[in-house]
C-alpha cells in the first residue's frame, strides 16, 4: 500500500506542476520566451485567495474567482508593460525583464504580507477518501487536484483545437509573420495567452497551497522552476507533452524522496530531466526540429 | 602617443579595460587606507571582484560561444568548495598561507574546469532553452548533492557519506570537514582587495587574448553561424567544451575567492543556486553581450544599487527590480532606440551615418 499512495500523492503534485507547466509551455509555444514571473503568478494568486478568504472572511468560491480574475489581469498587464516593448528582440533580453518582473512581484508582496510563511488554510471542501479498511487515505486535496487537471486539460485541448482563437494561438505559434498577414491579430493573441496562462497558475496557486499550507513571497519560484523543467521534459510548445511531464516530475520526486534520499530529491528529478533530454534533446513529446541550411 | 596610434582599436579597447580596473582599484584601495571608504563599502570590495569575475566568464559561454547557461553559480560552488577543502585539510601541512592560497585556487580552477568539461560534453549537444534548463539542472544537482555530503578526516584517511556525520565511522581523533547543510566551517579569510583584483585582472587577460586569438575567433564564428563554421573545418565541438571549461574554471577561481572571504561556507540556494545564476546572467545582458568592460561596469553598479539604496528602507528591492525593467526597455526595445536615435545629440550629427551603416 506504501507504493499505492506514494504514486497517488506523486500524480497529485504531478498535477499541480502540470497546470503551472501549461503555463510556460503556451506561453513559450506563442511568444517564444520563458516567462522566469509565472512561478510569482503562482503565489499572487495564493495570496488573493488568503486575503479575501481568510483574512475578510469571504466565502471559498468568491476567493476563488477573485484570484483567477487578479491573476488574468495581472498576467495580461505584465505582458503589455514589460514584454510587449521587447517583442522582436533578443529573447535573452525578454528573460532578463521577466527576471526582473518576478523580483517586483516578491518583493511588492513582501512589503504588503511581510517576509513571513503564513498558514493556508485548505480551501478544498472534500473529505478524505479511505479504502481498503483505512489503509489506503486518499485526501480531499489529492481528488480535487487529480479531477481539475484533468479537467483542465480536456478543457484546453478542445479549446486550442476547436475554437477559432485557439486556431489563431496554433497558427502565431506557428509563424507569427504569416498568421499576421492571414488577418491574426498577433497582439490580441499573446495578450489572450497570457490570460488563460495565468489564470491557470491562480487555479495551481490554490491546489498548492491547499496541499502544501505555506505561503511566503518565494513559495512560486520552486514549483515555477520545476514546472518550467517539466514543460521541457514534456516538451515544450506542447500541450499533452506539459501534462505528461509535470505527472512524471511529480511521481519522480515523491518516489525518489520515499525511497532514495529527501534531500537528494531535487537532484533526482534534475538528473532524469538529464538523461531524458539527452536522449531526446527535444522532450518527449517535442517536435523535431529541422534544421535549414 | 605614437604608441597609443599604432595600436589596434582592440588593443586600444583591452588596455581601457585594463586601465578601468587598475584606476578602480587605486581609487578604492586609497579611500580604504585613508578610512574614507564606510565599513559596508570595505566588505563589498571583496565580493565585488567576485561578482565581476562570474560576469566576464559567463560572458565568455553567453556573450562569446553564444550558449545560454543558467549553471553559472553551480561551478562557483565547485570552485568555493573544492579550495576551501583543500585550505581546512592543509590547514597543519602547508603553513605558509600565500601558499596555501594560490594552490587553493589552482584547485578550485582545476577541479571547476573538470566538472566544465564533464558537464560540457553531453550538455552542449543541445541547444538555446533546452541547453539553458540542462545547465540550470546541472547547477541544482551539484548544490543538493553538496548539501547533503558529509565528509571526514581522521588518521585512516578520507571517509565519505551521503548520510549524515555518524555513517562516517571515524575515530576519535578524527574531524569533520564537510557537514553537510552546515557546508565547511573555519576556513580562514584570506581573500582580500588586492587579491580580488588580480584575480579580476588575470580572469580578463585569459578572456581578452581568448577572443583575440585563433581560438576565439573560431569561437566567435560558431556563435554567428554554427553550419558555416562547420563547414569551413572548424570543429564545432572541441571549440564549444574548450569556451565552456574555462568559462567554468574562472567561475571556479571566483568560488575560492568567495569562500576564503567567508569564515563558513554553505551551499544555500541564495549563495549557489539558480537565483545566483540568474543574476550573473543579468550583469552580462545588461553590460552588453561579448563586452567584457560592460559586464564589469554591470556587475559592479548592480550590486551597489541595492546597498546605496539601503536609505530607502523597505523599497529598495522594489526600485531596483523596476530599475532593471525600465533598464532591459531603455537598451532594447526597437521603438525606444528609434527614439533614441532620433533625438540624442549624437544622432543630430551622424544621421546620415547611422542611416547607412543600416
Amino acid at each position: 500500500m506504501g507504493f499505492l499512495s506514494y504514486l497517488i500523492s506523486g500524480i497529485s503534485l504531478g498535477s499541480i506542476y502540470a497546470i503551472i507547466a501549461l503555463g510556460y509551455t503556451m506561453v513559450y509555444g506563442i511568444a517564444k520566451m520563458l516567462n522566469f514571473a509565472h512561478g510569482d503568478v503562482i503565489m499572487i494568486g495564493s495570496y488573493v485567495v488568503f486575503t479575501s478568504t481568510m483574512m475578510m472572511g469571504l466565502p471559498v468560491p468568491v476567493g476563488i474567482l477573485a484570484s483567477i480574475v487578479v491573476c488574468t489581469v495581472l498576467g495580461v498587464l505584465i505582458e503589455g508593460i514589460a514584454y510587449r516593448p521587447l517583442r522582436g528582440t533578443s529573447s535573452l533580453a525578454v528573460l532578463i525583464t521577466a527576471i526582473g518582473v518576478s523580483y517586483f512581484l516578491q518583493n511588492a508582496v513582501q512589503l504588503v504580507y511581510g517576509a513571513n510563511a503564513k498558514s493556508f488554510k485548505s480551501v478544498v471542501p472534500v473529505k478524505a477518501l479511505s479504502l481498503a479498511d483505512g489503509a489506503l487515505v486518499i485526501s480531499g486535496e489529492t481528488i480535487v487536484t487529480i479531477v481539475s487537471c484533468i479537467v483542465i486539460m480536456i478543457v484546453l485541448n478542445t479549446f486550442v483545437n476547436k475554437t477559432k482563437a485557439g486556431h489563431a494561438m496554433l497558427a502565431v505559434s506557428e509563424d507569427r509573420l504569416a498568421a499576421q498577414l492571414m488577418g491574426i491579430n498577433v497582439n490580441k493573441t499573446i495578450s489572450l495567452t497570457f490570460a488563460i496562462g495565468s489564470g491557470l497558475a491562480a487555479v495551481a496557486g490554490m491546489l498548492l497551497c491547499s496541499a502544501y499550507p505555506n505561503l511566503t513571497p518565494t513559495t512560486g519560484a520552486m514549483p515555477g522552476i520545476k514546472a518550467f523543467t517539466a514543460a521541457v521534459f514534456g516538451g515544450i510548445g506542447s500541450i499533452p507533452g506539459a501534462m505528461l511531464g509535470g505527472i512524471l516530475l511529480g511521481i519522480i520526486e515523491i518516489m525518489g524522496k520515499a525511497y532514495i534520499s529527501t534531500q537528494l530529491a531535487d537532484a533526482i528529478v534534475f538528473a532524469v530531466l538529464i538523461i531524458v533530454l539527452l536522449v531526446k534533446p527535444t522532450g518527449i513529446l517535442g517536435k523535431k526540429i529541422s534544421e535549414k541550411v | 602617443m605614437k604608441f597609443m596610434k599604432n595600436m589596434n582599436k582592440t588593443t586600444k579597447q583591452n588596455m581601457m579595460t585594463y586601465a578601468m580596473v587598475i584606476v578602480a582599484y587605486i581609487v578604492f584601495q586609497t579611500l580604504s587606507v585613508t578610512g574614507n571608504l564606510s565599513s559596508l563599502m570595505q566588505g563589498l570590495l571583496v565580493p565585488l571582484c567576485t561578482y565581476s569575475i562570474l560576469a566576464v566568464s559567463l560572458n565568455l559561454t553567453v556573450g562569446v560561444l553564444g550558449e545560454l547557461s543558467l549553471g553559472h553559480a553551480g561551478f562557483m560552488c565547485i570552485g568555493a568548495f573544492s579550495s576551501a577543502f583543500f585550505t581546512a585539510c592543509m590547514k597543519d601541512t602547508i603553513t605558509n598561507d600565500l601558499l596555501r592560497f594560490i594552490i587553493a585556487l589552482l584547485i578550485s580552477a582545476v577541479c571547476a574546469g573538470i566538472f566544465g568539461i564533464l558537464i560540457g560534453i553531453p550538455v552542449l549537444r543541445l541547444r538555446g532553452d533546452y541547453l539553458a534548463i540542462v545547465t540550470l539542472a546541472f547547477g541544482e544537482i551539484i548544490k543538493n548533492i553538496i548539501n547533503a555530503m558529509y565528509v571526514g578526516l581522521d588518521e585512516n584517511g578520507f571517509h565519505f557519506s551521503m548520510k549524515d556525520s555518524m555513517s562516517l565511522n571515524m575515530t576519535e581523533n578524527g574531524r569533520i570537514i564537510i557537514k553537510g547543510a552546515q557546508g565547511i566551517t573555519g576556513t580562514a579569510r584570506q581573500s582580500n582587495f588586492t587579491i580580488g583584483i588580480i584575480l579580476l585582472l588575470l580572469t580578463l587577460v585569459v578572456v581578452l587574448n581568448l577572443m583575440n586569438s585563433r581560438s576565439g575567433r573560431a569561437i566567435m564564428s560558431i556563435r554567428d553561424n554554427r553550419i558555416a563554421a562547420e563547414s569551413v573545418g572548424i570543429d564545432i565541438t572541441k571549440y564549444k567544451i574548450m569556451a565552456f571549461a574555462i568559462s567554468a574554471s574562472l567561475a571556479g577561481l571566483a568560488g575560492c575567492l568567495y569562500a576564503h572571504n567567508l569564515s563558513s561556507l554553505t551551499a544555500l540556494p541564495k549563495n549557489f543556486g539558480y537565483n545566483m545564476s540568474i543574476m550573473i546572467l543579468v550583469y552580462v545582458v545588461l553590460g552588453g553581450m561579448a563586452n567584457m568592460r560592460g559586464s564589469i561596469i554591470a556587475a559592479v553598479a548592480l550590486t551597489m544599487i541595492p546597498e546605496l539604496l539601503r536609505g530607502i528602507g523597505e523599497y529598495r528591492m522594489l526600485i531596483y527590480a523596476i530599475i532593471m525593467i525600465v533598464m532591459m526597455i531603455f537598451n532594447w526595445s526597437p521603438k525606444v532606440k528609434e527614439w533614441r536615435e532620433a533625438h540624442s545629440l549624437k544622432g543630430a550629427f551622424h544621421k546620415k551615418n547611422v542611416k547607412e551603416a543600416k
